[in-house]
């Protein structure tokens, strides 16, 4: 793939004129926010979730299509957001943004030793780092039972912004309302705030550092500082849309940090496509309403999701949105 | 004593399969340079196919004798025929970035698992006192060492000294290691590289078959443990060094003792264990305990 044109189209940066792949991100902008209205309340749930998704595979895109690390153990800081927030509403801290911002914090706590070890590799050998560390995770969530509940996992209560009051509606309504567009607007915001990350300098010196390491680094890129930065960014993205992930499900389950969660959330940001910066949204939103049509359907829909990966990776690298970006940017 | 007899062939049982797979793990990465997480999905297609034939066999009330035979040559069958079409595959991405080479072996994870529930369903399947078939060996009063196991390891064993002698005596297997230290070359040499490549991937097959169908009289086949089978694989190659046979081998044994210790002595370290000692060889030795400097 030409670098340049990676570029242009993670960044958006194109002067070729209104095309199928500007109209997308707002369309979807719409049909987010109108869609508790023409969906009923299981698929606005469903986009609830997706929206938690959406959140972690920035993060993780951050680290993927701009610097060029394949982390195949994210899950485990969907993990983290998740047992913050069982572990605060069972402590009856029931407000999200203190829940938010201790995922948050946690998160920074685990993934600067983390990234510290894992970014002294690159490729492979990264991938299965990440891999290893989020096996660790797992091994002790479902071990250790008197501290995490075991296979069993840990209730999560439903938290309340602090902004509304929420007293006497019931679950579905606040999932469905006004929580919904709190997390939409949550959505927003962090979308926002990694458009001006990707699009600053150090933006720059991570594409710069996935293209070239050695080249970024005579240019004075500091390339280990900036890997690890850009992992502790993605790993406060991973627990924030962990927390969103895991409110409507209600449990915090070790099984969010197991390798194959980390191996779904890589499909998502493939299958959205990861050579554009509104790709994991899309994967993310594509690959939970498939699922769930899906597994309605057919109790064999990993074959389905297989296949369907094996021809994305063969044929459409670049995701869906590589394939409406029709300057064909192939991976070779 | 008992206890640390119990732990020592409990462990290097694990660790004769563990070795069995994580060399297929191995050999496929060290020439095709592809990291295959499907390995695991192999050994479990070779655990039910196993099961399948160790039926068939009891059914025709076949000699005890001959359950070896029938589970290695079981696996051998399913390699012949899995290791080229999957090769055929993977053939795609041969030239591709290596992420995009495991993400396909993780499509194949998730088409494996479905194709093992469509024959044979999706609760664990038992054989049926096979393991005990196989007697025991008294080793004084109270202790006794499964047979089974002790003849597993000695498979394991063989296994491992002919792919030793395959790779560094026979004309194939230098080409092999010739192809794993630079393919280019060997191509400019007049070697069908795609030859070897089909020969090799298949070779990492039948590893991960043979040493499934291998393991069924012993544990039953579950749908889990393909994917739980992988985290073993690759704390066996990160801890030997990703490439090495001999740090296949030194890997499994640290993966299956460890794990049969912790089994023994303090159940929830069991997986924890594992993954110390990956991270800590990570750490302090990053190439591995026997893998060559990158």
């Amino acid at each position: 793939m030409s670098v340049a044109s990676l570029n242009a189209s993670l960044t958006g940066s194109t002067r070729h004129g209104v095309r199928p792949v500007h109209v997308v991100p707002l369309l979807g902008l719409l049909i987010i926010a109108a869609f508790p209205y023409i969906a009923g309340p299981h698929y606005a749930i469903l986009m609830f979730s997706a929206m938690g998704f959406a959140i972690a595979l920035m993060g993780l895109n951050l680290l993927f299509g701009f610097t060029g690390l394949l982390s195949f153990g994210h899950a485990m800081f969907l993990a983290i957001g998740a047992y913050t927030a069982a572990y605060l509403t069972s402590a009856k801290i029931m407000a999200l943004e203190a829940i938010l911002l201790t995922a948050a914090g946690v998160a920074i706590v685990v993934a600067v030793p983390i990234g510290l070890l894992c970014i002294r590799y690159v490729k492979i050998y990264f991938s299965m780092l990440t891999l290893a560390f989020s096996m660790l995770l797992y091994s002790f969530l479902f071990k250790f039972y008197p501290i995490t509940g075991g296979d069993e996992g840990l209730r999560i209560k439903l938290p309340t912004p602090l902004l509304f009051d929420l007293s006497g509606l019931d679950t579905v309504t606040i999932l469905t309302g006004p929580m919904y567009f709190y997390v939409f607007g949550m959505l927003i915001a962090l979308t926002f705030l990694m458009w001006r990350l990707t699009h600053s300098a150090f933006g720059l010196g991570l594409r710069a550092i996935r293209e070239n390491e050695q080249k970024a680094r005579y240019l004075g890129v500091n390339v280990q500082r900036y890997r690890l930065v850009a992992f502790v960014i993605a790993g406060v993205y991973g627990a924030l849309g962990g927390v969103i992930v895991a409110i409507p499900v209600g449990l915090a389950e070790p099984s969010i940090a197991y390798w194959v969660q980390s191996g779904n959330l890589v499909f998502m940001l493939l299958l959205g496509g990861y050579t554009n910066f509104f790709g994991p949204v899309l994967g993310a939103i594509l690959f939970i309403f498939f699922q769930d049509q899906l597994m309605s359907y057919t109790e064999y829909w990993r074959l389905t999701f297989g296949v369907l990966l094996a021809v994305i990776v063969i044929f459409f690298p670049n995701g869906l949105m590589g394939v409406l970006d029709h300057r064909r940017v192939w991976s070779t | 004593m008992l206890w640390g007899v119990n732990i020592l062939i409990s462990g290097v049982f694990n660790a004769a399969v563990l070795f069995l797979i994580a060399a297929g793990l191995q050999i496929v990465f060290g020439v095709q340079k592809i990291v295959n997480l499907a390995c695991g999905s192999f050994y479990a297609l070779g655990a039910y196919f196993g099961i399948t034939a160790l039926a068939w066999a009891v059914k025709l009330q076949l000699p005890v004798a001959t359950f070896i035979p029938i589970l290695i040559t079981s696996g051998l069958l399913l390699a012949a025929v899995l290791g080229p079409t999957v090769e055929r595959l993977l053939r795609f991405v041969y030239h591709r970035d290596e992420h995009f080479q495991l993400l396909l072996t993780f499509a194949l994870v998730l088409i494996f698992e479905d194709i093992i529930r469509i024959f044979w369903g999706a609760s664990p399947l038992q054989s049926n006192n096979v393991y005990f078939a196989f007697g025991e060996l008294p080793l004084g009063h109270n202790v006794a060492v499964p047979n089974y196991n002790l003849i597993v390891i000695g498979i394991a064993l063989a296994i491992s000294l002919g792919f030793g002698w395959f790779l560094q005596a026979t004309r194939f297997g230098k080409i092999v290691r010739a192809t794993a230290e630079n393919a280019a070359m060997c191509e400019a040499l007049c070697i069908d590289l795609s030859k070897v490549y089909v020969a090799v991937f298949t070779l990492g097959v039948a590893l991960g078959t043979v040493g499934g169908a291998l393991v069924v009289p012993a544990a039953a086949a579950s749908l889990d443990m393909g994917v739980e089978l992988i985290v073993d694989a690759f704390a066996v190659v990160i801890i030997g060094g990703l490439g090495s046979m001999p740090g296949a081998l030194v890997g499994a044994l640290v993966v299956g003792l460890t794990r049969a210790a912790a089994i023994w002595l303090y159940p929830e370290f069991e997986m924890l264990a594992i993954y110390v000692i990956v991270i800590a060889v990570l750490i302090l030795r990053p190439r591995g305990l026997l893998g060559k400097s990158a």
